[in-house]
């Protein structure tokens, strides 16, 4: 099993299997988020500021930042946002993007080792995006999914797996920085989605050793009380070889925590304890 | 420097405690004022376990951050007679009980304070506490227990003591979370220590005048 090393410039993460699982904060993102969104629009970073912060306080151990939404310059804000977030927060990013001319900038400013998030298996993606990933020295998140869409089955989503690896590692990008996202789809639409996202995420466990990640949260769209499916995917996506889901911390942390200390990944269950105390700290203002 | 090796005990930072015993050990450090002041520290976590304010496992933690610092300091101790056994212990929780976290602490604080210990385990039947007094001839006799039942076994433990002719040759000491003077009279012993350091204290007044 590879390990993934990201920084800041001063504070690197560990990404692997054993090891405690790293939560990517999935909540700077302004897709369905009003006040973030108006925020970006006018130029704002305060929001940006508060909403990493926040998730550092929950136990993110990487943040991701995305900043597309409607009437949003990528290319301008996402350079400011990534400054904005790492003067508060001493953690290592995950850039986010759609366009590719916004990522060159964003790693232009960034000051460590960066994951992008992402490039596909579609032909364009891995044009545009591998070569950057490669100059700047960064991770990369790759989506299984290639020019003909999203896989049915596991086996074609490790397929895709492999074709990325093998098209990066073409371009002297180092195996271990390839983190893996089998996607989740959602279960409201399709019952079988959780199984073959399972599947897929041991079969690329076993073949491959990669990290993996996953917007845990999308199997739960369309259905009543999606933390309690959240809840119970997390842990069997982890047991399965996921290293770095993508979340909200404040939500699912004390998840994420508890797999790990069943999983024995927690000496002395100092984490969890540790995650314990920030909830109970922080409960007036939830 | 022993005020952050204490500081880093109580706060579970175990490689810094590591690393600090060490570059005290490396300095010359007198070994028993290391060990002293990690008994410092685990009385202070004990304290914050007994206030519901440590949960288990940093109990735990302390414990073994304790057992690797002495394991790393006993070696180191050069003169010979401060290591010189005082007197003789013999511990174990009484029979019924299994709870083993408060003797085991009050066995290692009597190791590092000089006392020749022997530890017995728990759920010890009276037959195994009289058999061990015929072998090992301790001073004192530590009872052990967390659970109410345990005042019946500790009565019992004592009373078989006497029985075989031996109650005259030790002093008995009782302790556990729900010990009071009170039991300590139901049983028949001649002490019960409130805590680790207590216990501690009457033994050593004990041996010194033995």
């Amino acid at each position: 099993m590879m390990e993934t090393k990201l920084s800041n410039g001063s504070k690197t993460v560990v990404i692997g299997n054993n090891r405690p699982t790293v939560m990517i904060g999935e909540r700077i993102n302004p897709t369905g988020k009003k006040k973030l969104a108006a925020a970006l629009r006018e130029g704002r970073m305060d929001m940006v500021r508060q909403e990493a912060l926040a998730q550092v306080a929950f136990g993110a151990g990487i943040l991701d930042v995305n900043v597309v939404t409607e009437g949003v310059d990528e290319i301008d804000i996402l350079p400011r946002a990534i400054k904005a977030i790492l003067e508060v927060a001493d953690i290592p990013l995950c850039i986010d993007i759609n366009n590719p001319k916004a990522l060159a900038r964003a790693l232009a400013v960034y000051p460590g080792k960066a994951l992008v998030n992402s490039v596909s298996g579609e032909k364009k993606s891995l044009e545009e995006i591998l070569p950057l990933v490669r100059d700047y020295k960064a991770a990369v998140i790759g989506l299984t999914l290639d020019d003909n869409g999203i896989p049915k089955t596991a086996e074609k989503r490790l397929e895709i797996a492999r074709t990325i690896v093998g098209q990066a590692e073409s371009l002297g990008i180092p195996r271990e920085d390839i983190i893996i996202d089998p996607l989740a789809l959602a279960l409201g639409s399709d019952h079988m989605a959780a199984g073959i996202t399972l599947q897929a995420i041991r079969m690329i466990h076993d073949e491959l050793g990669l990290n993996q990640t996953l917007g845990a949260s999308n199997i739960s769209f369309g259905l009543p009380d999606r933390m309690a499916v959240n809840k119970a995917f997390l842990p069997l996506a982890i047991c399965a070889g996921v290293t770095c889901p993508t979340v909200d911390p404040a939500k699912v942390g004390s998840t994420v925590f508890a797999t790990d200390l069943i999983l024995g990944r927690d000496r002395f269950s100092m984490n969890y304890i540790k995650d314990y105390r920030r909830r109970e700290k922080n409960k007036p203002q939830m | 420097m022993p005020d952050t090796l204490k500081d880093a005990v109580i706060h579970m930072r175990e490689e810094e405690a590591m690393e600090i015993a060490v570059k005290l050990l490396d300095k010359g450090t007198d070994p028993l004022k290391i060990l002293n002041v990690c008994t410092e520290a685990m009385e202070e976590v004990g304290k914050k376990f007994e206030a519901g304010i440590y949960f288990l496992p940093e109990l735990m933690m302390a414990g073994e951050m304790l057992k690797q610092i002495s394991e790393k300091v006993k070696p180191m101790i050069k003169n010979p007679q401060d290591r010189k056994k005082s007197g003789k212990v013999l511990i174990g929780t009484v029979l019924g009980d299994i709870h083993d976290i408060g003797k085991d602490i009050v066995g290692f604080l009597l190791d590092v304070n000089g006392f020749e210990v022997r530890d017995i385990g728990i759920d010890v039947a009276p037959s195994a506490f009289v058999e061990e007094i015929r072998v090992f001839k301790p001073d004192v006799v530590g009872l052990s227990g967390l659970l109410t039942l345990a005042y019946d076994s500790m009565k019992d433990t004592v009373q078989a003591i006497t029985d075989a002719g031996l109650r005259k040759d030790v002093k008995i000491i009782i302790g556990g979370g729900q010990m009071t003077d009170k039991i300590k009279a139901y049983a028949g012993a001649d002490a019960c220590a409130k805590d680790a350091m207590d216990g501690i204290n009457i033994i050593k007044e004990w041996i010194g005048k033995v």
